[in-house]
């Protein structure tokens, strides 16, 4: 019985929890059990809070024992990106100069789940500060693929993606930059969305590059994406990117097929580079939906080829601001044996931060000086318009676009050393993250080798329901999501 | 050769807003340290900045009564360099599209006249927190940061290169800070650091239409320090000039004990500062309805009032200056009149004898002046019905400030009313004649000043209490009779 409760999607435990088949007490425990298990194998979770994780269960078996949950989400195992912000739980973002650091708040979804009785199992395993597309670049361990335990799981949300699809979280919340959600759930094949930028608020998410992060779900179903997002989405106070717009029920909005919907297929995701197998994946994808009722067509994104080369300017530029507040003073790592204050500070971020975060703070930090600031960061601001042009002219003719969601399928631990050839991982997943736009990845086959593939459904700004009323339809009319990882 | 000085000033102002920019904390002055700090201006990872409306108010109100235009849009930018006390390593500033640019403050000069001095730009930006080092600085084994003062909003106002002399810098910043004050914007209070200012000054030839090389100076924390600091400096430049020699372009520190300034090393401010737009914060719109209402609100300037206090209650113009440079002074002047009619009076009393006892800028002080408005025009009314003499009403004003007491019962307790009763003065002069034969002696002879030194007699008989004009018609007729 035990082993089944973790096989539950979020539907399906709340629909238990209502009717007595199980508590929230058991489901926990189940979990954490599991964990226990097969967390030693798979590597996704930095901290477990089971002892936490068993008191907020308890409390919501209490609140199911009155017959007064707070709603579909009490009592649901959930595991959280350690990029997020947690009050009393360590929060290192993958990197040992924040090894240390205990925030004393809670990020704004943290706080809007942990209201609606969500139970939080632990912090997840990520690419040191967001960057990287393996989970390999966090400073304290790799995590591995549960499909297959020599594969990465993606990045930089791996660990929230290995613990959905490894089954040792129900659900789970990463962020996406470039991809971080959506690269991962195609590597292992769950459900993992991207909302619009402003569609969620970012206060508490330890940032990366702020015009791009973006707080994205881990689930095993499109109705438990559909779900997740509705309580964390809306605007907050405290973040003044948040758009303040009425958050749609976006459950109740999963049925309306992609019967008459119009559905551009771009070209340029289709090229040189691809991988046979994800190519006819998502070929008979279009044709299924193309079965359903929508219209495809192909169409052309023409400045896809520049999105990694601006993302690579944008990104790092941020970055370098944004981690410049590390610096042994307040909080965190402290470097010993600095004489001087520049000393001190370049002590703790050499010993504190990984190879792959000093590259892109070095690249940011050349990208904003004088003499150069023009020539890339402002040159790259002009090329990011223009993607955004490209997606607007796109969406005057289709309401959905569909492609693969990463060009290959999960590859092995240490194959991709070449920083290059990981960043081109992100290709398909960039633009859409420069524009702003929503984006899912939903499984739509198998590799040869048995390893999932991804679908990309990217949408207008804040159309969330049409993008995932049509991952909902191809769901439904897929047989894919019945397959299981071997670990399990 | 002969040198023209140009100077253009930097000013940041502090806003007297309850919170700070970015955050809800308080900004009270003087809390015990991290006291007034939370996550976001501690510069926590994840926090992120909301601005604070009533600061972005106060920059428009500023902006307004200097006659800037407002940028419809503006944006806040990332200003990057490493220092400890401030907590994100990069400042929230504005750079590129600041909220306010060009505008003018007229300024009157102490010699008379008036300058017009441009304002260039006017953003706003946040405050840094404070380093305390444990003993000096060169000895401390540790220093201590205090975040209380980080994120306090911040003003920054930036003049045209439009100032000729180092007065005129300090008569701008006079100017200047009775408009933020005038505004209830800033509190003007310079110990406190609520204003502080920098200062670009370089020399040209006289007639010359390009600017020399320029110097920087900073950490002048008064008026006074100010213009002494730009009357060093100006001196400086004019050695280095008249010796052939070139000014180096560099940032200088005023040292106020030993009254110079010093180079900084270029290390100490040589920053690329990368700015980039900050993406926390969406493009402010400031709605134009909102800036109108702003404008309908502002408040009458103290250039407006002066030329009012001309032509309203026709007092010369170097009057008009003197009781406008405060908001409270004004007001003093004002609600003195309404009680006493006599605005030359009015202004003459608080020009010779408030303002001997009280600071006129110290908008404080004068509010809270013992000798209030209502009491100032009774003492006045008695000295017009006669009841005191004009030497005796100011022994009687030096009392109501030390005791805050009543023109009247000072006057009744220690009798001093004006005698006025001739008999009684009759006897009195009777008296004084017929002691002092020598001044009497000198009258026949035809010496005029004689007869004045009598009613300084007659009046020193009566311990000044007596009417000198009635002291002196009797006494002329005393005299003419002998």
């Amino acid at each position: 019985m035990a082993a089944e409760l973790t096989r539950l999607t979020v539907h399906e435990l709340a629909a238990a929890y209502r009717r007595g088949d199980t508590t929230p007490g058991a489901v926990a425990d189940a979990y954490l059990a599991r964990i226990a298990a097969l967390e030693g194998r798979v590597g996704a979770y930095l901290t477990v809070t089971a002892e936490a994780a068993r008191a907020a269960a308890r409390a919501a078996d209490d609140r199911f024992a009155r017959r007064a949950p707070l709603g579909p989400l009490d009592g649901v195992p959930i595991a959280l990106k350690d990029v997020l912000c947690t009050a009393g739980v360590p929060t290192t973002c993958g990197s040992r100069i924040l090894e240390s650091f205990v925030p004393p708040y809670d990020a704004t979804v943290v706080s809007r789940l942990r209201r609606a009785g969500a139970v939080f199992l632990g912090k997840t395993n990520m690419d040191e500060f967001a960057m990287g597309s393996s989970t390999e670049h966090s400073a304290f361990k790799p995590t591995r693929n549960p499909w297959d335990l020599e594969r990465v799981p993606g990045g930089s949300s791996g660990g929230s993606a290995a613990a959905v699809a490894g089954e040792l979280a129900a659900a789970g919340l990463g962020t996406d930059t470039g991809g971080s959600v959506r690269q991962p759930a195609a590597f292992c094949g769950t459900v993992g969305l991207k909302p619009t930028y402003g569609r969620v608020s970012r206060y508490g998410l330890i940032a990366f590059a702020s015009s791009l992060d973006q707080v994205g779900t881990f689930t095993r179903t499109v109705r438990d994406c559909a779900l997740l997002l509705g309580a964390i989405a809306g605007a907050d106070p405290c973040d003044s990117t948040s758009v303040d717009r009425p958050v749609p029920d976006y459950v109740a909005q999963l049925e309306r097929g992609v019967a008459g919907l119009r559905i551009g297929v771009p070209r340029e995701y289709f090229a040189e580079g691809l991988d046979p197998d994800v190519r006819s994946a998502v070929e008979e994808a279009v044709a299924t939906l193309r079965g359903l009722g929508a219209a495809t067509r192909d169409l052309s994104l023409p400045t896809t080829d520049h999105g990694i080369a601006v993302y690579y300017i944008i990104a790092p530029a941020e970055a370098s601001s944004n981690l410049a507040r590390y610096d042994g003073v307040k909080y965190g790592l402290r470097a010993p044996g600095g004489r001087d204050l520049v000393e001190m500070e370049s002590r703790t971020r050499a010993a504190g931060f990984g190879a792959e975060v000093k590259r892109r703070i070095m690249l940011g930090t050349y990208a904003l000086s004088a003499g150069y600031h023009e020539a890339y960061y402002g040159r790259a601001q002009k090329v990011r318009t223009l993607v955004r042009r490209d997606f607007d002219r796109a969406f005057a003719e289709v309401d959905l676009i569909v492609a693969p969601t990463t060009p290959g399928v999960a590859f092995r631990i240490g194959e991709k050393e070449d920083p290059l050839a990981m960043y081109l991982n992100d290709v398909f997943t960039v633009p859409s993250s420069l524009a702003g736009l929503p984006a899912v990845s939903v499984r739509c086959g198998f590799s040869r080798a048995g390893l999932p593939i991804g679908l990309q459904l990217i949408g207008k700004a804040f159309d969330e329901p049409t993008v995932l009323a049509a991952a909902h339809a191809y769901e439904r009319a897929t047989s894919w999501a019945e397959r299981r990882p071997a670990i399990a | 050769m002969i040198h023209e000085v140009v100077i253009g000033l930097e000013v940041h102002a502090q806003l007297t807003t309850r919170s700070k920019l970015f955050c809800g904390c308080p900004t009270t002055f003087g809390a015990a340290p991290n006291t007034q700090t939370c996550p976001v201006c501690q510069g926590m990872p994840g926090t992120l900045p909301v601005i604070n409306r009533r600061a972005v108010e106060h920059g428009v109100r500023a902006a307004l009564a200097l006659g800037c235009r407002i940028n419809a849009a503006c944006r806040f930018a990332r200003k990057h360099y490493y220092y400890p006390d401030m907590p994100k390593n990069y400042q929230i500033s504005q750079y590129e599209e600041p909220l306010a640019e060009d505008g003018a403050l007229e300024v009157d000069l102490p010699g008379g006249g008036t300058t017009r001095v441009g304002i260039q730009r006017l953003h706003l930006e946040e405050d840094v927190g404070k380093l305390v080092h444990e003993g000096s600085l060169e000895t401390a084994q540790a220093s201590l940061v205090d975040f209380n003062r980080a994120g306090v909003p911040l003003m920054e106002t930036v003049s045209r290169p439009d100032i000729r002399s180092p007065e005129e810098a300090a008569a701008f910043l006079r100017a200047f800070r009775a408009v933020l004050v005038d505004l209830g914007v800033c509190d003007g209070n310079m110990e406190e650091g609520s204003l502080r200012c920098d200062a670009n000054i370089s020399l040209r030839p006289r007639g010359a239409a390009a600017l020399g090389t320029k110097v920087e100076i900073k950490n002048m924390n008064s008026f006074r320090n100010v213009q002494r600091a730009l009357e060093h400096e100006a001196e400086r430049q004019a050695r280095v000039l008249d010796a052939g020699q070139r000014v180096v372009q560099e940032t200088r520190l005023w040292d106020a004990e030993r009254g110079v300034t010093r180079a900084m090393r270029s290390k100490e401010y040589a920053h690329d500062y990368r700015y980039f737009p900050e993406p926390d914060l969406v493009p402010l719109r400031l709605d134009p309805a909102w800036v109108e209402e702003i404008r309908r609100g502002l408040p009458e300037l103290p250039r407006a009032r002066r030329e009012r206090f001309i032509a309203e209650h026709g007092l010369p113009p170097y009057d008009a200056t003197v009781l406008t440079q405060s908001r409270a002074l004004a007001e003093y002047f004002e609600a003195t009149v309404r009680e006493f009619p006599n605005p030359k009076a009015v202004s003459n009393w608080i020009m010779s004898e408030l303002l001997r006892a009280l600071p006129g800028d110290d908008e404080r002080a004068i509010a809270a002046s013992p000798v209030t408005p209502a009491r100032l025009a009774g003492l006045l009314r008695l000295v017009e019905d006669g009841t005191i003499s004009g030497k005796i009403a100011k022994d009687v004003f030096e009392r109501m400030l030390r005791s805050g007491e009543d023109a009247r019962a000072i006057v009744d307790r220690e009798g001093l009313t004006q005698v006025a009763d001739a008999a009684e003065l009759a006897a009195v002069i009777e008296r004084v004649l017929a002691e002092n034969p020598k001044p009497i002696e000198d009258f026949r002879k035809g010496k005029a000043a004689a007869a004045k030194a009598l009613v300084g007699l007659v009046m020193k008989a009566t311990g000044g209490k007596a009417n000198p004009g009635l002291v002196n018609r009797l006494l002329q007729e005393k005299l003419a009779r002998m």
